[in-house]
């Protein structure tokens, strides 16, 4: 479904450049459900701004469903492949309604029924038709992330780009977005594609998953494998260490990877 | 003072802002005492974990109203300290820790001269005498080149030793109790372990007391000695750090059990339903 060959994106000009990705290679399947994990400045929300389109300024070979991508895309594209990002408190407009946030994408790509569509996206999301005329500062932190992956769903996409979508709501809430995503996915077969630095959330929803460090892919495995603690990388099982809590000896063993 | 006073001790605290529908209580009658020892408090937002720890260094912004049965540092009433006093006590007795090095430090003054000055104001030292003394707290939190972070401005520095020198400036007027407000939430899972072995380190060198406020349940049961957990302006539970999956409130079994889990097969995570009854309880 999505196929990347040696993607780089660099930031800046001359000596004060800062390469972001450094020719990554990966490919993730139709259906699959994808992680891509890493620390910050690792580069994975760069791949995945690329792949979106919202990055235009890089090099290498990007191809989604089949069809080779340029640094411009087409409408057609978008209704293809969506994103939800981290921060529901950012990304939805303050002063449209729900209803107009989630009608401006069927107006954009004619679409009809436009009554019909919303209605239906709310009742998939949970959120229900009461929902639909309030404003973002209405709703709370995970119900405005419903929104937003309402938003994201509502142009019916085959490929859901994910930026880190629970870190920034409570664990609670983040368990009922996770449960949320993974039912849509089933019932629309969506491929989905997963940024995180969390590797908890990755085994919850993923298949498989690459680890990405300063640009580069460090190793791609399965969930299985990370369940396992069967990471063949030193970096990767350092980032594995680190996710099971503090611990004074392990803390001091820590170590930068370049 | 004696070995025997509490370095904190804290009834019936309460937290109430007024609101056009009345006052609203972010916290709802909190009471602990704290020795030398770590202390955990973890709530999801709008817990009033936050508050609590502001309001024991009388942070509450106005209108907001902090009343206690008891609020005493050291056997000291904090609730009637004057103005004068307070300021004496923060920094030099009681320092917080924020959660974001970015809003946090000054941005037009150098790292090294924010932390000599945290120094100067709590000290009677000279210029010199307080740069040796930064130096030293940088070199204390595993700054490795002291001499050039020093003369860094905070935008030049990297998010984790941001952190570290929001520590390197709380500790360096040697407080007796450091009030940790989300302090590694910003940071990447090892520079965060990175900076709770400093805190951790600190604490058991200098005998401190630590306030160590998270919405993350493994990492307070995992670096804590206590641990409070708030729902809703009021405490639910209170145990031992070891003891949390033993948790018996329902709030705190709800929120262990919605957490995904590494070694866990992927499926749907159980989801918390709120009981009314645990406003109360």
């Amino acid at each position: 479904m999505i196929d990347i060959q040696d993607l780089r994106v660099s930031f800046g000009d001359g000596g004060d450049a800062v390469t972001a990705v450094d020719g990554i290679t990966l490919s993730v399947r139709e259906g699959e459900s994808f992680g891509l994990v890493g620390e910050s400045g690792s580069g994975k929300s760069t791949v995945l701004r690329a792949v979106s389109g919202l990055n235009d300024d890089w090099t290498g070979r990007i191809a989604v469903a089949g069809a080779d991508q340029g640094p411009k895309r087409q409408k057609a594209f978008y209704k293809l492949c969506q994103m939800v990002f981290q921060d529901p408190y950012g990304s939805l407009h303050p002063r449209h309604t729900v209803d107009r946030i989630l009608a401006e994408p069927i107006a954009i790509h004619g679409l009809d029924d436009a009554d019909a569509r919303i209605d239906r996206v709310l009742r998939d999301v949970g959120l229900g038709p009461a929902f639909r005329f309030r404003y973002p500062h209405q709703l709370s932190g995970g119900q405005r992330q419903r929104v937003a992956i309402a938003r994201a769903l509502v142009l019916e996409p085959r490929v859901l780009l994910l930026d880190e979508p629970t870190s920034a709501l409570d664990v609670s809430v983040q368990a009922e977005i996770l449960n949320l995503l993974r039912r849509l996915r089933a019932e629309h077969g969506l491929t989905l594609v997963l940024v995180t630095h969390n590797l908890a959330v990755v085994a919850n929803l993923c298949d498989r998953l690459a680890v990405m460090n300063r640009g580069r892919l460090v190793e791609e495995m399965t969930v299985e494998e990370l369940r396992r603690g069967a990471a063949r990388e030193p970096y990767t099982l350092q980032l594995l260490r680190a996710s099971l809590g503090y611990d004074r000896a392990t803390a001091e063993s820590f170590r930068d990877y370049a | 003072m004696t070995d025997k006073t509490p370095l904190l001790e804290v009834s019936n605290l309460r937290v109430a802002f007024p609101t056009r529908t009345g006052m609203a209580e972010a916290v709802r009658g909190v009471s602990f005492t704290l020795g030398r020892e770590k202390l955990g408090i973890v709530g999801e937002s709008g817990s009033g974990k936050s508050m609590t720890g502001r309001s024991i260094l009388r942070l509450v912004p106005p209108p907001g109203r902090v009343t206690a049965d008891r609020l005493a540092f050291n056997g000291e009433d904090l609730l009637a300290a004057s103005p004068r006093r307070m300021r004496d006590i923060r920094g030099r007795r009681i320092a917080m820790v924020m959660q974001d090095p970015k809003y946090s430090l000054n941005p037009v003054m150098t790292v090294g001269r924010q932390i000599a000055e945290a120094y100067r104001v709590h000290s009677k030292a000279g210029a010199a005498e307080a740069k040796r003394r930064a130096l030293e707290m940088l070199a204390a939190v595993r700054i490795r080149d002291p001499e050039r972070v020093y003369d860094r401005y905070p935008h030049e520095v990297s998010g984790g030793m941001g952190q570290r020198i929001m520590i390197a400036m709380m500790l360096i007027p040697d407080p007796d109790l450091l009030i940790a407000d989300e302090p590694t939430s910003a940071l990447d899972v090892t520079v965060q372990m990175q900076v709770l072995a400093i805190l951790d380190d600190l604490c058991s060198q200098r005998g401190m007391g630590m306030i160590f406020v998270s919405h993350d349940l493994n990492l307070v049961a995992s670096f804590c000695d206590r641990i409070l957990i708030m729902y809703a302006g009021r405490v639910v539970e209170s145990c031992r750090a070891s003891e949390l999956h033993a948790a018996r409130h329902p709030y705190t079994r709800g929120l262990l059990a919605s957490l995904p889990k590494i070694d866990e097969p992927p499926g749907d995570l159980p989801v918390l339903s709120r009981d009314p009854a645990w406003l109360e309880g």
